[in-house]
C-alpha cells in the first residue's frame, strides 16, 4: 500500500515539477519573481516539518536558523566581499553551529519550554541585529553588493532547482529507518528510548539537518533580495508564516509543507486588492483548516486516496 | 531628562519599576491561570489585551462615553473575545476526534496564534495602526519624595494590587474558586466529586477575560497600545509565566515583578535600546539550570 503511494506521489511531483520548470516559457516576470519566493519558503516550512513532524519538537523559532544563515551570507559578502558561493556556504554552516547550540539547551526541555526557548532565540537575534546596526545594517537593512544573477528565468529556476533537491533529501530521510527513529521518539520518547535508541543524538541531527536547509535557503534568499533585514528573515511573524504553511500542508509529509508555502504566498498576492484585509483572510482560512482538516492538504489528500 | 541625584534616580526606578511590574504580573497571571486548569497556552493573550485598550480608547475618544464606561466597554471586549476564543478555537480543538490527543497542544497553539493575528488584523483594518492612548482616569502628577509622579501611574499600580489580591481571594476563600484550584490540581478528582470540568472552564475563561481586559485598559492609560503590540504582549506573558513556573499563579507574581525591575533598571541604567535583553538572558539561563521555572511543579 505504501509503495503505492510513493510511486503515485513520486510521479505526481514528477510531473508538478516539469510543468514548473516549464512556467518561464509563458508567465510573465513578476509571477516568476513571487514563485522564487514561495519556493525558498517552501524550504522553510520542509525544514520545519522534519523537526516537529517527525522529531515532535515545536520549533516556534525557525526564523532563528533562517535569520543566522541569511545575515552570515550576507555580513561576509558585504564585509570581505567573497564569492557569493562561499558566501551562501558560509551561512549554511553558521546555521549549523547556531542549531547546535541552541538544540543542546533546548533539548533538555520539552513541549512548550522547549517552544520558549526557540522564541527568545528569535528575540535575542532581532535585538543582535538592531544592536549591531554598524554589522547588521539595524532596522534599514543589510545591502549586499553581489547577486546571484539578474536573470529572473535563471533565478526562479535555481529556486525551484533547490527545492526539489531539498525536498527529496528530507522526505527520503522522512521515510528513512533514520525518520522512522525520529517518528517514534517524538510520539513517545520513553518508549524509543526503552528499545534503545538514542533520542538525544537523532533529535540532535533533526535539528541539525533543519539548520542547514533553513541557513542554505535563508542565505541564497538573500542573495536574490539582494538585502537582508529584520522583516524578511528575522521577525517573528515570518517564522509564524512558515509554522502556518507547515500545518496548512499537512504536518508529517514534507512535502505538504512546500505545498502549504507556495499556497500562503501565492494567496497573499491575490488578496492584495483587499488591502489589509489579506492577512486576515489568509488566517482565517489557515484556522478554518486546523479546526476542521487537521491532516492539512496533503493529508486529506493522502487520507481520501486510501478510503478510495 | 534632566540630571538627577543617586538616590532620586533610584527612587525613580523603584516606582516606575514597580507600576510597570504590577502591570505584567496582572497581565500574566490570567494566561497562567489558563494554562493551570486546562492546558491550554492562549497565543491570543495579546491581541486580546489590545483589543480591549482599543475598545475602550474607542469608546472614550470617539463616541464620548467618559472614561470610567469606556473602560467597562474596554473589559466587557476582553470578556466577549476571552469567551470567543474558547468556544471557537480551544474547544472544538479539545473535542476533535480528527487531531490525535498528542497533537492537541500544537494544534492550541496554532489556532489560538491564528486567532490572535485575525483579532489584530481586525483591530488595524478598523482602527489603523497608529498607537492609541486610552484617556486615563485620573490625571495629573504628584510630587513623591521630589519624583514627580503621573497620578495615573500610582493607579495603574494600586489596580493592579487589588485585582490580584481579589484573584486571590476569589481562588482561595470561596466555593467556585476552591473547584478552580482543584481542577488545576487533579481535573479527573473533580469530575468524580461531582463538578462539571466544563463549567469550571467557562468560569476560568471569564476571570481570565477580565484579567486580560483590565490589563489591556491600564495598559492602553498607561503607556498606549497599538495593533503592533500584540505579539510582544504575548511574548512578555509567555515568558514571564514560564520563567515563574507555568501554572503557577505566586511564580508569575515574582516573575513579573523580576522582568518588570529588570528592564526598568536596564532602560534606566544602560539604555532604552537594551530594554529586553538581560530578561532574555535571565530567562535562557533559567530554563537551562532549572527548566520547571522558579516554582514550577514538574
Amino acid at each position: 500500500m505504501s509503495g503505492f503511494f510513493t510511486s503515485r506521489l513520486f510521479v505526481i511531483s514528477l510531473v508538478v515539477i516539469i510543468v514548473a520548470a516549464t512556467l518561464p516559457l509563458y508567465v510573465s516576470g513578476y509571477v516568476l519573481g513571487l514563485l522564487t519566493v514561495a519556493y525558498y519558503f517552501g524550504v522553510f516550512a520542509m525544514a520545519w516539518d522534519l523537526l516537529f513532524g517527525f522529531a515532535g519538537e515545536v520549533n516556534f523559532g525557525p526564523t532563528f536558523l533562517i535569520g543566522v544563515g541569511a545575515y552570515t551570507a550576507g555580513i561576509v559578502n558585504n564585509q570581505y566581499g567573497w564569492s557569493v558561493y562561499v558566501c551562501i556556504i558560509l551561512g549554511a554552516l553558521a546555521s549549523v553551529v547556531a542549531g547546535f547550540v541552541l538544540a543542546l539547551p533546548a533539548l533538555r526541555v520539552r513541549g512548550p519550554y522547549f517552544g520558549l526557548t526557540t522564541l527568545v532565540a528569535v528575540l535575542m537575534l532581532q535585538n543582535f541585529v538592531v544592536v549591531f546596526a554598524d554589522l547588521t545594517g539595524g532596522e534599514i537593512g543589510l545591502t549586499i553588493p553581489d547577486v546571484i544573477t539578474i536573470s529572473a528565468n535563471a533565478n526562479y529556476w535555481i529556486a525551484l532547482g533547490f527545492m526539489t533537491v531539498s525536498g527529496a533529501i528530507l522526505y527520503g530521510l522522512s521515510q528513512s529507518p533514520l525518520g522512522l527513529v525520529l517518528q517514534a521518539s517524538g510520539q513517545d520518547p520513553v518508549q524509543a528510548g526503552a528499545l534503545g535508541f538514542n533520542i538525544v543524538k537523532h533529535k540532535l541531527f533533526a535539528f541539525i539537518v533543519s539548520a542547514f536547509f533553513s541557513g542554505l535557503s535563508g542565505a541564497l534568499l538573500v542573495f536574490y533580495f539582494g538585502t537582508a533585514s529584520v522583516g524578511t528573515v528575522v521577525d517573528v511573524a515570518v517564522g509564524v508564516n512558515v509554522i502556518v504553511a507547515a500545518v496548512l500542508g499537512g504536518r508529517r509529509t514534507v512535502l505538504g509543507a512546500a505545498l502549504g508555502a507556495i499556497f500562503l504566498i501565492v494567496a497573499g498576492e491575490f488578496l492584495r486588492p483587499t488591502g489589509e484585509l489579506a492577512t486576515f483572510i489568509v488566517s482565517f482560512v489557515a484556522l478554518l483548516v486546523v479546526l476542521f482538516f487537521p491532516g492539512g492538504f496533503l493529508g486529506a489528500a493522502l487520507s481520501r486516496g486510501a478510503r478510495a | 531628562m534632566l540630571p538627577q541625584p543617586k538616590s532620586m534616580r533610584a527612587l525613580q526606578i523603584l516606582i516606575d519599576g514597580f507600576a510597570v511590574s504590577a502591570l505584567y504580573a496582572l497581565g500574566a497571571t490570567g494566561f497562567t491561570l489558563i494554562f493551570g486548569v486546562s492546558g491550554v497556552l492562549n497565543l491570543s493573550h495579546g491581541a486580546i489585551m489590545v483589543l480591549a485598550a482599543v475598545a475602550a480608547w474607542a469608546a472614550a475618544s470617539v463616541l464620548h462615553t467618559g472614561t470610567y464606561a469606556g473602560a467597562l466597554i474596554g473589559i466587557a471586549a476582553a470578556l466577549v473575545a476571552a469567551f470567543a476564543t474558547y468556544f471557537a478555537v480551544v474547544q472544538p480543538i479539545q473535542r476533535s476526534r480528527r487531531i490525535p490527543n498528542e497533537e492537541k497542544e500544537i494544534f492550541v497553539l496554532t489556532g489560538t496564534l491564528l486567532w490572535g493575528i485575525m483579532i489584530q488584523e481586525l483591530i488595524a483594518y478598523f482602527f489603523t495602526n497608529n498607537a492609541k492612548t486610552v484617556l486615563p482616569i485620573v490625571e495629573g502628577v504628584v510630587d513623591i519624595v521630589g519624583v514627580r509622579t503621573p497620578r495615573n501611574e500610582i493607579f495603574t499600580a494600586i489596580v493592579c494590587c487589588f485585582v490580584i489580591a481579589l484573584l486571590w481571594v476569589l481562588v482561595n476563600r470561596t466555593r467556585t474558586g476552591k473547584a478552580v484550584l482543584a481542577a488545576s490540581m487533579n481535573p479527573r478528582g473533580v469530575t468524580l466529586l461531582g463538578l462539571e470540568l466544563n463549567n469550571i472552564y467557562i468560569v476560568v475563561w471569564a476571570i481570565y477575560g477580565v484579567l486580560a481586559g483590565i490589563a489591556g485598559v491600564l495598559l492602553g492609560m498607561f503607556l498606549g497600545v497599538s495593533s503592533y503590540s500584540v505579539g510582544p504582549l504575548t511574548a512578555s506573558a509567555f515568558s514571564i509565566v514560564v520563567l515563574g513556573g507555568l501554572g503557577s499563579v505566586s511564580g508569575s507574581l515574582i516573575a513579573a515583578f523580576v522582568v518588570g525591575y529588570l528592564e526598568t533598571l536596564t532602560a534606566y541604567l544602560i539604555s532604552p535600546a537594551y530594554r529586553t535583553i538581560p530578561a532574555l538572558l535571565l530567562l535562557v539561563f533559567v530554563m537551562y539550570i532549572r527548566p520547571q521555572g522558579l516554582l514550577g511543579r514538574r
